[in-house]
């Protein structure tokens, strides 16, 4: 046991799959050589060889769309998005491709692979390094959508998507690459997909997040000791685990949800809409969402009016408790 | 080499068997086993059989859209023979002859254009992708295939089959760049049949060949007659070889012709004339080729009338058989979103389960 970062805890999982398994391989843009512009793939491609961990054309259609085939033929591929914003390329390949195969084929096909992508905004970075695309993959049926918050989460997910005998896009928190450290076990361990995890148990209020805000609501709560928060890291978007989040919202009648993903037609909608369809009469306030706005993300000038902050969530959360119906 | 002698720049095309059936090319006549000649011959008797009474069935009410190869067979047919068992077949979805030879039932092949998934489930052992609609997004599929070959160093190549028009697509200048780059065994056979729905192939591109394309990726490019059978086994045959030495891909373009519409729901009258088309039925590749048998002693007019009949008989019977399977079950659109269900899925149609418990059949009207 050791304390590691999110980053290394990836690293750790890819190295130790493929170390247990010759038909895992790693590949994208710069992930071999280099190891990856965040460095998540590095030292891979020295100790398992330029076969199974290299660097492709930028091609982001022929890197998922030839991870597709080499599902098929028996590989379990983990391909690199380099930046979420530039997974669209290959949207076409995911969504009529990777999600279907085993639906089209009756399941004679289906795809183990891994489609990694860093994501989310608070980098200061260029204009396509900031987004938040959830949205365009929880929406997919065949898909299955991870983002960790944690180091031990990261590398138990990590293992469990690539275990998963369908295709998983694992969004990696970038902010919060190398943020802090966690102990994580040395050895191999599967958090399991499609269980979200109680962070903090209570009684007043549920606050819903995933990725780096989780961190951003336990700041929050820390300036308003006077609530008792329930915190869920929903830690898998799709398949979501509503039970976790309807048992919440039963003990406390009161929910919001935090997440950088622009807000209409977000994940928080649909969140929003189930714990409608579940537990309405156990609400004593509105949901509310605190989410990014409609926009484009600005670029360093005026991202800092697009990142949420812990001050902004303990508004919304003295908001939601002082209302009385 | 064969593809050092014909250049795509050139427009030097191969040709071995002409349209009048005679070998025009005789140094480069390929010894063909008789057993593969009669299956080649036969398997395009039944493509051309199953295309034309699908379009009859189409206008009948009794099948959906459907995209007919007629003029096409030798494209599909040829390579196929020259592969191996071991060899993967990735299709877009005019290559009902290729599926065909490579082991996709008759059954399976109407009942995908019937609208039933369990047509592209195909046998265990068949190794084939499912018909792939996406344009030009197979290359990739190809690609990723042949890099697990060759990681594996399995003894197989993967054959990949595109449309003229889907060589103006961004995925197919990935997949290419992407095999060449790793050298893998793959195999791209262009049917040029010089229509993407309605629009030209001259309209597609600035560039006087698809062969010539391969230029830039620093691979071979050859332009084959595509109604030649003989021309298309040879140059694949020769692919093939190349693949397994572990040279790297290569890209055939296959001139041909599409004789009937891009799908039943085209009118290819709109934008080509007749006369253009009398031209291509005259070079016919199931013409050419059964005179080729019938000089070769192979084959003969009454074995032909034979095959006519039985094929005829096959065909309509599988259709009958295909025609009362009927709708799938309810659960089966379900089952295959993930290996297992999740909990919303399942909630989804218990709920349907109830409603129909409750109101009835839900005949989609």
């Amino acid at each position: 046991m050791a304390n590691k970062t999110i980053l290394q805890a990836i690293n750790e999982a890819l190295d130790q799959t493929m170390e247990n398994d010759e038909n895992i391989i790693v590949y994208g843009e710069d992930v071999g050589y280099e190891g990856g512009v965040f460095r998540t793939t590095a030292g891979l491609q020295q100790k398992y060889g330029e076969e199974r961990v290299f660097d492709t054309p930028i091609a982001e259609a022929a890197i998922v769309g030839s991870a597709v085939g080499m599902a098929v033929n028996g590989l379990k591929p983990v391909v690199e998005m380099q930046f979420s914003g530039f997974s669209l390329p290959a949207y076409n390949q995911i969504v009529t491709h990777v999600a279907r195969f085993r639906n089209r084929s009756r399941g004679k096909y289906h795809l183990p692979m891994v489609i990694r992508m860093p994501y989310g905004g608070g980098v200061k970075a260029l204009e396509h390094h900031s987004e938040s695309l959830e949205t365009l993959y929880a929406h997919i049926p065949g898909l299955k959508l991870v983002i960790p918050s944690t180091p031990y989460d990261a590398k138990g997910l990590m293992i469990a998507a690539i275990n998963d005998p369908d295709p998983v896009v694992f969004m990696e928190p970038k902010r919060i690459y190398r943020a802090f450290k966690q102990e994580v076990p040395d050895e191999m361990y599967e958090v399991p997909i499609g269980k979200a995890r109680v962070v903090k148990k209570g009684n007043d209020i549920t606050i819903i997040a995933w990725g780096a805000l989780v961190r951003e609501v336990e700041k929050a709560l820390e300036i308003t000791p006077e609530v008792d928060a329930e915190v869920i890291d929903l830690r898998t978007i799709s398949p979501i685990d509503y039970e976790t989040i309807i048992n919440s919202v039963k003990k406390t009648g009161r929910v919001l949800i935090v997440h950088e993903a622009v807000k209409s037609f977000g994940p928080g909608a649909e969140i929003i809409s189930i714990i409608n369809e579940k537990a309405f009469l156990y609400l004593e306030a509105a949901p509310r969402r605190l989410t990014g706005f409609d926009i484009t993300v600005p670029l360093p000038k005026g991202e800092p009016y697009f990142i949420i902050e812990p001050k902004q969530i303990a508004n919304e959360v003295k908001n939601i408790m002082a209302f009385k119906a | 080499m064969l593809f050092d002698n014909y250049d795509p720049l050139k427009e030097q095309m191969l040709q071995i068997l002409d349209h009048n059936g005679k070998i025009v090319n005789d140094k480069l006549e390929p010894n063909i086993k008789k057993e593969t000649l009669i299956k080649m011959y036969e398997t395009m008797i039944l493509g051309r059989t199953s295309d034309e009474k699908a379009l009859q069935f189409q206008r009948q009410g009794r099948m959906l859209t459907y995209a007919p190869n007629i003029g096409q067979e030798a494209a599909q047919v040829g390579p196929m023979a020259a592969l191996e068992p071991q060899d993967w077949l990735v299709l877009a979805f005019r290559e009902f002859n290729a599926m065909l030879y490579k082991g996709v039932t008759l059954e399976q092949a109407f009942l995908y254009w019937y609208g039933n998934e369990r047509g592209s489930k195909y046998d265990d052992d068949v190794k084939v992708l499912p018909i792939n609609v996406p344009i030009g997004s197979q290359i990739n599929h190809a690609a990723g295939v042949a890099y697990a070959s060759k990681l594996k160093k399995l003894d197989e190549v993967s054959i990949v089959f595109i449309g003229d028009g889907g060589t103006s697509h961004g995925e197919f200048h990935e997949g290419m760049n992407f095999a060449a780059t790793f050298e893998l065994p793959m195999i791209t056979v262009i049917q040029n049949n010089h229509y993407a729905i309605s629009t030209p192939r001259r309209k597609a591109t600035k560039a006087k060949t698809l062969a010539q394309k391969a230029i830039a990726y620093g691979i071979p490019g050859i332009q084959v007659d595509g109604n030649d059978p003989l021309a298309m086994y040879l140059v694949v045959k020769e692919a093939r070889e190349r693949a397994i030495k572990g040279l790297g891909p290569t890209l055939i373009e296959a001139v041909t012709y599409r004789i009937g519409p891009h799908t039943t729901s085209d009118n290819p009258k709109l934008y080509r004339e007749d006369s253009e088309v009398e031209e291509w039925i005259k070079k016919d590749p199931i013409i050419r080729f059964k005179k080729y048998l019938i000089d070769k002693k192979i084959w003969t007019e009454k074995k032909d009338e034979e095959l006519h009949e039985k094929t005829k008989k096959f065909v309509l019977d599988t259709f009958k058989h295909v025609e009362e399977s009927g709708n799938v079950e309810l659960e089966e659109i379900f089952n295959y979103t993930y290996e297992k269900m999740t909990p919303n899925l399942i909630e989804q149609m218990n709920n349907y389960k109830d409603y129909l418990a409750k109101e009835g059949e839900n005949n989609g009207e």
